[in-house]
């Protein structure tokens, strides 16, 4: 072990941490460096400081402290049966990369997580005393995301809410039968337990910030949690149920998708096929309905097939509006904005457009071309002063119609 | 209401010339532009420069400002416009400053024309204003200091950055922010920031050559780039409409981005070459199990000199026993429980009145673990890696027998009942609940008393005819 360099560690640790999906800098009270001992600023907008050809953004490093862990949790590569290589690192040194990284502008700070080693809350201790470096010793000012083990005492997740931007826990599952099978030593009430916790400490910090200003903040950035997708039997239907009460239990910033990844040495108990990487970006779009299109739970339901899953060759509000035509065509000049919110390709800037442009003129179909992505998958849903989808609205290859076409990117052609 | 503004100074037909002293001046644009708009010159009457812009065709434009008569009306500009046009002022579009004059001068007739989001020219502006903060959003993301020390030792971080618009200059507050305690410099085409602490100096335009060509951190950085990417999931398209090419050459971590897609691409289709090994339908019929499991190969077990063997019993049985795996004797005769352990097995059933033959009798791993000593093969435990990538079996042969209850005899039995590892001791006489709605009894594994000696054994067979009367009874209950 002690043979392994800095750079060996950076490799095992990195690695291990890629199947965490949440990589957000944003939504965190504003602070910056100016008149302080240290570096570091958030200013309300998260920043990708860059993308890795899997599409997803770097905006922070993201590392485990140890990926030995002492859980066998079957679809997680650090599993204690996986014999994947083993580093860790002390807390000096994260806190060292930490800053180099962000000296260099290649981060927006760190999201330390970490096996269990030992007990649970030595393992909360360490990641905590890695966040207490970085603030106290040197006035670190960057975005912090901590994640808390459930099972870790309430006194030192409250320390790590004090130290970071946010703190998150895994409900890993869409369901408690999913978890029992597949994370054998976790358990759904702990861990629900855990984001009641946090969520009390949410509320307490914001009560006692608006009547004492110099209350010390609690995780400003919120809680997120992070669901596996495609790794038990769970269906659409069944995750968006979960998330949606998630939500409004324990005011959770965020729910993350992972789509389960095929992962090094992968216990057996696994032998799915991998889900495609598609399903996983319906989620995020019936999650993006739920929290901003005014969607209710049930109705993205409405949207999901026999199976309980959303259709994976058109996006669920394309599929919802399918279903429910009689609703369509709506007249974007009088529509209220919460129908318009309901029609395909239409997303929220067009919508806040459309009622702003109507009021200075009679919208026409060009109008609306200028103001949408594409005019093609808008047409058959709306009305404009000189436009009427008349029998395009009920035509049954209306699905096929709109379906995007596939095609294959090639970065790298002749 | 316009026609009744006094001309004073203004001509029809004359052309005004504005020269932008810097090019991301918007001051100096709003000060002329008032004042233009108080003349009430038309925007097709002026021409507004930047330096190194085209002046010279408008040689025949006056330079001379016309002086706005003293009680002239207010110019109006709301704070949507001002805040959209103080960004769009930035852009590289020469096109820019008669954009900005062009809707100021309408603004004036129509005070609500920004709400207009199908106006060509709030499009136009908007536009503008997009680009440019995208733009910013990408210098505070894309920048990369490298560490030099200078000659008293002391740490500077030089930045060398290439942005396709003026922001040099309004993103100087980002930097001084975040790198207040920090010695830095950013050098760019355009010109170039040095913060020293305490204040801003700006600097000439510099080149690519007068930026440090490297850092050492930056070995960890791109191992870190390598590492956290999943191969598992490209999405090429994803990262290049966040992260175009033209960005990538001055980002350390880009150049290993052609080794890590085509590193990717080889991994899937060598994955798509081995899948006809990953186990992906689940087989329907007993028999498809066994054809399957003589194929397995999927653990070091499935590779030794051994053969599958498979469970046993009528298709319907309501008790399911599962043992750890095929002994020596197994192996050789393609029987479950054919050895000295199944031997035992039979007496103590026969003693509790637990009718074999109406049992489906099986083992959790289907191949014989062992190693070789001399003629003889020494049995292994397997590995709870092993016993999890052998439940697929079991699991399948589960599905199709649907036992009402199931006997586990021994850890790895209940391993491969459970997915974790537990205490005989600790489980044995209580049924648990699976998931299936079947119930499983944990007991120890007969080949455990064989291996014991005296008043042990006996004390063991004692606890193991005990756990078999509990299951006859469960049994008879779940029959009744």
């Amino acid at each position: 072990m002690a043979s392994q360099t800095i750079l060996q560690k950076l490799e095992i640790l990195a690695d291990a941490a890629k199947y965490d999906a949440s990589c957000a800098s944003s939504g965190t009270a504003k602070k910056n460096s100016v008149g302080g001992k240290g570096i570091g600023s958030t200013e309300g907008m998260g920043i990708c400081h860059a993308y890795a050809p899997d599409g997803r953004c770097i905006s922070l490093l993201k590392i485990l402290l140890t990926n030995h862990c002492v859980f066998d949790c079957h679809y997680c590569v650090n599993r204690k049966s996986s014999n994947v290589a083993r580093a860790r690192f002390t807390p000096q040194e994260v806190v060292d990369l930490t800053l180099a990284f962000y000296r260099r502008n290649y981060i927006e700070g760190l999201f330390l997580s970490s096996g269990i080693v030992k007990s649970s809350n030595h393992t909360m201790e360490q990641i905590v005393e890695v966040a207490r470096i970085l603030r106290e010793e040197h006035d670190f000012r960057g975005y912090i995301h901590l994640k808390t083990i459930p099972e870790a005492d309430a006194e030192i997740v409250h320390q790590a809410g004090l130290y970071a931007d946010r703190v998150s826990i895994n409900v890993e599952l869409p369901t408690d039968s999913g978890l029992t099978r597949l994370a054998p030593d976790k358990d759904a009430r702990q861990i629900e337990g855990a984001m009641g916790k946090v969520k009390a400490d949410l509320v307490e910090a914001k009560d006692a910030r608006k009547r004492f200003h110099h209350a010390p903040r609690f995780a400003p950035a919120g809680q997120s949690t992070q669901m596996i997708v495609g790794a038990d039997a769970a269906s659409d239907a069944d995750i968006v149920g979960k998330a949606s009460r998630l939500y409004d239990n324990f005011r959770l910033r965020r729910v993350y998708y992972s789509a389960f990844s095929p992962i090094p040495d992968a216990s057996a108990v696994l032998p799915l096929k991998r889900p495609p990487l598609i399903r996983e970006h319906r989620l995020y779009q019936s999650d993006w309905l739920m929290r901003f299109y005014g969607y209710k739970p049930t109705e993205v339901m409405q949207a999901t097939e026999a199976d309980g899953n959303l259709p994976l060759d058109i996006d669920p509000k394309l599929a919802w509006a399918l279903k429910f035509r009689e609703q369509f065509p709506l007249d974007v000049n009088c529509a209220s904005r919460e129908q318009l919110l309901r029609v395909p390709g239409l997303g929220v800037k067009a919508v806040n457009k459309i009622v702003a442009s109507r009021r200075h003129r009679n919208l026409r179909l060009d109008d609306v071309a200028l103001l949408t992505q594409s005019i093609t998958k808008v047409r058959p849903f709306i009305c404009t002063v000189d436009w009427r989808p008349i029998t395009l609205t009920d035509r049954a290859d209306l699905r096929s119609l709109l379906a995007p076409k596939t095609e294959q990117l090639e970065l790298f052609a002749a | 209401m316009r026609s009744s503004r006094s001309l004073s100074g203004v001509k029809l037909g004359t052309y005004y010339v504005v020269h932008i002293p810097e090019p991301d001046d918007f001051d100096f644009w709003r000060e002329r532009a008032r004042g233009l708009i108080q003349c009430d010159v038309p925007p097709d009457r002026i021409a507004w420069v930047e330096p190194g812009g085209s002046g010279d065709l408008f040689a025949h434009g006056k330079r001379r400002m016309p002086v706005p008569p003293k009680d002239g009306p207010p110019v109006r500009a709301n704070r949507r416009f001002v805040s959209l046009a103080r960004n769009a002022a930035l852009h590289s579009d020469p096109e820019r400053f008669a954009l900005l004059y062009r809707l100021l001068w309408r603004l004036q007739a129509n005070p609500r024309i920004m709400e207009d989001k199908a106006d060509l020219d709030v499009r136009k502006l908007e536009e503008l204003d997009k680009n440019v903060r995208r733009d910013s959003h990408k210098m505070h993301a894309f920048v990369r200091f490298r560490l030099v020390e200078d000659e008293e030792g002391a740490e500077h971080y030089v930045a060398w950055f290439e942005p396709d618009h003026h922001i040099l200059r309004a993103n100087a507050g980002f930097f001084m922010r975040r790198f207040s305690n920090m010695r830095w410099s950013i050098l760019t085409p355009r010109g170039s920031l040095h913060w020293d602490g305490e204040t801003v100096a700006e600097g000439p335009p510099a080149d690519r050559s007068d930026a440090p060509s490297g850092d050492p951190t930056e070995d960890l950085w791109r191992s870190y780039y390598a590492s956290i990417f999943n191969p598992a999931r490209l999405k090429i398209g994803a990262m290049l409409k966040e992260m175009p090419k033209k960005y990538w050459k001055n980002m350390p971590e880009a150049a290993l981005i052609p080794d890590l897609v085509a590193g990717a691409q080889k991994r899937e289709s060598a994955m798509v070459e081995k899948g006809t090994l990953e186990f992906e339908e689940r087989p329907e019929a007993l028999a498809a199990i066994d054809k399957a499991i003589h194929a397995c190969c999927k653990c070091p077990i499935g590779q030794l000199d051994n053969h599958a063997v498979m469970g046993e019993g009528p298709q319907d049985a309501a008790l399911m026993i599962v043992g750890e795996q095929p002994g020596d004797q197994e192996d050789q005769q393609g029987r479950p429980f054919v050895g000295p352990a199944g031997q035992l097995l039979d007496t103590h059933l026969e003693k509790v009145g637990i009718d074999r033959r109406a049992a489906y009798v099986t083992n959790t791993v289907k191949h014989f673990k062992y190693v070789q000593r001399g003629k003889r093969r020494i049995h292994q435990s397997p590995g709870a890696k092993e016993i999890d990538t052998c439940r697929w079996w079991i699991e399948s042969e589960r599905a199709i027998v649907q036992p009402k209850l199931i006997l586990a005899m021994g850890a790895s039995a209940a391993r491969g009942m459970l997915g974790k590892t537990v205490s005989i001791t600790k489980v044995r006489g209580e049924p648990i609940a699976l998931e299936d709605g079947s119930e499983l009894w944990v007991t120890a594994h007969p080949s455990y008393l064989l291996r014991l000696d005296g008043p042990a054994r006996e004390e063991q067979a004692r606890l193991f005819d005990t756990d078999l009367a509990a299951v006859k009874e469960r049994l008879e209950e779940l029959a009744g």
